[in-house]
């Protein structure tokens, strides 16, 4: 043996080989846990980056979505509230949105039944918020030019929603194949006997929902997506040649996603765009 | 404020310290414990002849945990409105109660805090001092139990030598709380909740399955078949962050050298056996001791020990008695 290695034996201290070689195995083996969990971790980023291409509905008063998605705390008590249960929590498909409140308007849209956007009420973080904070700006299309007044509410003292944003906003997506369009009328159930979506109708009971099934409608010109919006001045059904007609999204419209919920046409053919900013009438 | 200082050390990862000196009662009472090997050892059978195996700790703690987790459930099922939410964040009557290591997460994620935020977070904060800090692991979270179950299947097989056990660095813990706090104010993304099988277990029986607990499953297939309990004691922050809280727990679990055979078996059923570390004889340097700070105050040790030498203890309660 060299002195050198001799000098280097008498520094370290004493340690078998064996021991040496299991604290190194351990070492590595922690490492690659490490890496192994992190990695894993990380693929939450794959579905957020793919959602940016088409965004998720967010319950109503959601921040932008990076905000929402940083300051969502998973709870569910946005979904606890909802008296039409039309808020879902995100899957781990949804990667970093796993656990965060979704709206998937046709299945199930929020029509305010609640009266008072209760879910915003129900949110500990802020995520979903009346009131955002000062220092961040909304986008522009997103505050709604006065508070959005609620059909339901409208004979009663304070009609309005509290509600300064938008949080989608609805668009005829196929033209050709909305009723109104093609001067037809609707008679029916709307979404057919199987549909488990359930609406408030203020006719019928002012508090409770009922399932839309039970409720059959006979238009002479198909106008569900204007009479059934919660919201006032939000849609409208405009002439259209003779003895037809075209809804119009206006800008009152928040983009709660009932007229996409209530349109008999299958596929839909109004529809709601998430996130979407104001751009003028269509 | 030194063993404080090493048990923290400890919980962060470090291995246990032997104590530089050893108080002159605990001297004699090992005197006298060793003093007739022959007395020892029959006192010792006679101890274990007259155990009676107890399970009273574990199941009062899976009967709390199951109820905890149950008040959630009905509380959303059958609209009873006692515990609304899931274990991330909820309300008790109406009060905000906020799990700390998600309020940390959507602190450092999205860089405001609201009112409500802060204070669910100090109320669960002041929750937590009183009942143990990590007691909330061992109590309260679902992850624990279905754990605890693959638990006894990875020792079943581990028994059969059909799998044999692997064993990290306890400090990879502390490294991940890092990197996970780390990670959530960089991204901007709450990332350790997309792996949390703690909120995705509270979800799942609140809110119905889904996908994500396959990922529960497949931490579950890695705690079976390569090392026991390896999310608890190896990656959680949560267990860390809780841990903090109970480094000033008065809540404890004690431990009495004088009754103490020094046998192990305390160190056998535990999650955390470095905390555990004071009954290896000779590192007791105090007459009564309590664990440090990463004890989840599951009770498991206090059910196995045949001598009673192990002890659920409230610092200053015995005293004001």
């Amino acid at each position: 043996m060299s002195d050198d290695a001799v000098r280097k034996a008498a520094k370290k201290p004493a340690m078998s080989i064996e021991k040496a070689q299991k604290a190194r195995r351990k070492f590595l083996q922690s490492v690659g846990l490490t890496a192994g969990v992190v990695g894993i971790s990380l693929l939450g980023y794959i579905p957020v980056k793919a959602n940016a291409q088409a965004p998720i509905l967010r319950p109503p008063g959601s921040l932008d979505e990076d905000d929402f998605l940083a300051s969502c705390i998973k709870c569910g008590q946005c979904v606890q509230v909802c008296p039409v249960e039309a808020i879902k929590l995100g899957d781990i498909t949804d990667g970093f949105g796993l656990g965060v409140p979704y709206i998937k308007a046709r299945d199930q849209a929020c029509d305010f039944s609640c009266d008072a956007v209760q879910c915003i009420l129900a949110c500990p973080t802020g995520a979903l918020t009346y009131d955002k904070p000062d220092f961040m700006e909304p986008r522009s299309g997103m505050p709604l030019a006065h508070a959005p007044i609620l059909k339901a509410k409208e004979n009663d003292p304070e009609p309005s929603l509290n509600l300064k944003e938008r949080f989608g906003v609805a668009r005829l997506d196929k033209p050709d194949a909305c009723l109104a369009v093609q001067g037809k009328g609707f008679k029916g159930v709307a979404r057919g006997a199987a549909f488990t979506g359930t609406m408030r109708y203020i006719d019928v009971d002012r508090w409770n929902p009922i399932p839309v099934r039970e409720h059959p409608y006979e238009r002479e010109v198909c106008d569900l997506c204007v009479t059934e919006c919660p919201i006032k001045d939000a849609i409208a059904l405009r002439p259209f040649g003779p003895g037809r007609f075209i809804p119009v999204v206006q800008e009152q419209c928040v983009g709660c996603g009932v007229c996409e919920m209530i349109c008999p046409v299958e596929p839909t053919a109004i529809v709601v765009d998430a996130q979407a900013t104001w751009k003028g009438e269509a | 404020m030194g063993r404080r200082w090493n048990l923290i050390k400890g919980m962060l990862g470090a291995a246990p310290q032997k104590p530089e000196q050893v108080s002159e009662r605990v001297q004699k009472i090992m005197f006298l414990k060793y003093e007739d090997k022959d007395r020892y050892v029959k006192e010792k059978l006679h101890a274990r002849a007259h155990h009676e195996v107890s399970h009273k700790w574990r199941n009062r703690r899976w009967a709390v945990l199951i109820a905890v987790n149950l008040l959630f459930v009905f509380s959303f099922w059958l609209d009873i409105q006692i515990l609304e939410g899931a274990l991330t964040a909820s309300r008790f009557v109406g009060f905000h109660l906020i799990d700390l290591n998600s309020a940390l997460q959507v602190m450092l994620a999205h860089k405001h805090i609201i009112v409500n935020l802060f204070i669910g977070t100090f109320t669960v904060f002041l929750l937590w001092v009183a009942l143990g800090g990590r007691s909330f692991c061992s109590w309260v979270c679902p992850y624990h139990l279905v754990a605890e179950w693959a638990e006894k299947l990875h020792l079943y097989l581990v028994g059969k030598k059909i799998v044999t056990e692997h064993e990290f660095h306890r400090g990879t813990r502390t490294v991940f709380w890092l990197l996970f706090a780390l990670m959530a104010f960089v991204s901007g993304y709450t990332i350790f909740e997309t792996l949390s099988p703690t909120g995705i277990l509270s979800r799942a029986l609140i809110y119905g399955p889904g996908l994500a607990l396959g990922w529960v499953f497949l931490l579950l297939l890695f705690e079976v078949f390569w090392s026991r309990r390896a999310w608890c004691r190896y990656v959680c922050p949560i267990g860390l962050t809780y841990g903090a809280v109970g480094v000033i727990s008065p809540l404890r679990i004690s431990y009495h050298v004088e009754h103490c055979f020094h046998e192990g078996d305390c160190r056998k059923v535990c999650l955390v056996p470095h905390v555990l570390d004071v009954t290896i004889k000779g590192r007791a340097d105090e007459e009564v001791m309590s664990l440090g700070p990463d004890c989840t105050r599951c009770g498991l040790c206090v059910d196995v020990c045949p001598t009673g030498a192990l002890r659920y203890e409230v610092k200053g309660l015995s005293k004001l008695l």
